[in-house]
């Protein structure tokens, strides 16, 4: 590293007060005239951790929950995201580091608009919306999460899967480098998800790119990550670098860990246990320490607008 | 002072403060004074209370063959609080569980039909209650007195306390979801404490 000398500086380079003052107002409107470049995105600048964008025209959406979300403090420390540690607060602790740009994103498979895009240019056709959700972790905690992203109907629809195109696979990115939980083998790198094509293109079903109105931090899966609110959390795989639309039911992560404790589906459901824990109620975390346990909703309370997709399908056999 | 006066009077006092700290330290967070809980708060204690029991009776285990192997015979003197500790803190794990967990203390809604199909159902529950009541059993007879009355007997319960490492471990492993390498790390010490004393019989 270059460390110049008190005499190397000239009076140019030093920052004036005023500046100095103004470094917040500076960034921010950094961040926004790059978004307005790039067509009403604001992806346009690299946002340090602490100095977020403030994301701009987030619509409202009926899909959104009245329940009162989970604190920044709560969604921002405590979650799983096993490419920064094991721990629920490794996330946190050891994502900070990590740089989401650039970043770019392979759609391939029986797509009619495959290629590599970059995450600006993968963002620009689609309309930000904010969804609070209800989440919850197979582990039997839950949270309401404030997730700003886009519907995964309109991206599915955009890249014009052919008839057969029956799955949406995704992967995370895959480089033990800049995710040092990657350099222990707790499960098969890269992370994989997948969903039937009817549940990808399910309104429910959102990628998304922030919370709480801002751009996503790293511990929660910046810069993009899936989020299917009637399925256990593990589904919502992060820090997306492929979308594949395949004919085959894709292999995902946890199935391939331990496929008699994790199914494909993975769709919250109270009756269907944990084979080493009940699945009946859970910690809705932000409670405190004297909050009882409430009771878990079929489809985390989302039957209503999913049930139909299963209609016919053994829900014991095809947890 | 000679050494078994230094044992009893500053020996096992520190030891008695030091292995309770743990436990102040739960409570000062709780209570945000030391620090703060997680976002979980009550697996947050859940698991320190259990860390802290595996720990111990990885500290008890381990009192015979460093005594052994040093000639330290003064060690034995600590044998029995820290067996007592690990009783302190199982059984707070236990209680955690049952009455903020599982909510007897603060869910109008709570069952004990719930607990029994956890206790019956859920088989490293199972196996850490079993750790639970034997370590209840060692706790109760650890008098002077209890020892004298239940002669042969009580040799035989308190030889419990290896089953107890056993059951302690496999209940920590049972309930990891995934990542077992801190549970590996107190499987290798155990198989360690037990294989010293396989070894030191099969010897003579």
């Amino acid at each position: 590293m270059l460390i110049k000398k008190p005499a190397d500086i000239r009076p140019s380079e030093i920052t004036s007060e005023q500046n100095y003052v103004n470094r917040r107002d500076f960034i921010r409107a950094g961040s926004i005239a790059g978004a307005s470049v790039l067509a009403g995105t604001a992806f346009g600048a690299v946002v340090p951790e602490g100095e977020r964008a403030k994301l701009p025209d987030v619509g409202k959406s009926p899909f959104s929950t009245i329940e009162a979300p989970n604190s920044h403090e709560d969604v921002t420390t405590y979650n799983n995201y096993y490419e920064f540690g094991t721990g629920k607060e490794d996330p946190y602790r050891n994502a900070g580091q990590f740089d989401a740009r650039p970043w770019s994103i392979t759609v391939d498979g029986h797509a009619g608009k495959t290629g590599t895009f970059h995450f600006e240019d993968f963002m620009k056709p689609f309309d930000l919306e904010e969804r609070i959700y209800r989440m919850r972790c197979v582990e039997a905690w839950s949270m309401v999460i404030p997730w700003v992203g886009i519907s995964l109907a309109d991206v599915v629809k955009h890249f014009q899967p052919t008839s057969n195109a029956k799955y949406v696979a995704f992967e995370t990115l895959n480089d033990p480098v800049r995710m040092p939980g990657q350099r222990r083998r707790v499960l098969e790198w890269p992370y994989r998800e997948g969903l039937t094509i009817a549940e990808a293109t399910h309104p429910l079903a959102i990628l998304a790119v922030g919370v709480y109105g801002e751009s996503l931090p790293n511990q929660n899966g910046a810069p993009i990550r899936l989020v299917v609110p009637w399925k256990y959390g593990f589904k919502g795989i992060k820090g997306i670098v492929r979308i594949s639309f395949t004919e085959e039911r894709p292999p995902v992560s946890w199935n391939i860990a331990a496929a008699n404790e994790y199914g494909f589906y993975a769709n919250v459901n109270p009756d269907v246990d944990h084979p080493r824990w009940s699945q009946a109620s859970e910690r809705a975390i932000g409670g405190g320490l004297f909050a009882p346990r409430k009771p878990t909703q079929m489809f985390n309370g989302y039957g209503e607008q999913v049930a139909h997709l299963y209609d016919g399908l053994d829900l014991r056999k095809n947890f | 002072m000679n050494t078994l006066q230094k044992v009893r009077f500053v020996g096992k006092p520190l030891v008695f403060l030091l292995c309770l700290l743990p436990a102040a330290l739960v409570v000062g967070d709780a209570l945000g004074i030391t620090g703060q809980l997680s976002a979980n708060p009550v697996e947050d204690i859940l698991d320190r209370f259990g860390n802290w029991a595996i720990r111990l009776i990885m500290i008890t285990l381990a009192v015979t063959p460093l005594r052994q192997i040093t000639g330290w015979n003064w060690l034995t003197r600590f044998r029995r609080m820290l067996g007592l500790l690990t009783f302190f803190y199982a059984l707070m794990h236990f209680l955690t569980w049952l009455l903020l967990d599982r909510g007897l203390a603060v869910d109008p809604a709570f069952e004990w039909a719930a607990i029994l199909e956890d206790l019956t159902e859920r088989p490293f529950i199972t196996i850490g209650f079993a750790a639970l009541l034997l370590l209840t059993a060692m706790a109760v007879t650890s008098t002077n007195g209890m020892r004298r009355r239940m002669r042969r007997a009580w040799d035989k319960l308190h030889y419990s306390v290896y089953a107890v490492g056993v059951l302690g471990v496999w209940h920590y492993w049972w309930q990891v979801k995934k990542d077992t390498s801190d549970a590996w790390i107190y499987a290798v010490i155990l198989a360690a404490l037990l294989g010293y004393r396989i070894w030191k019989k099969a010897r003579h």
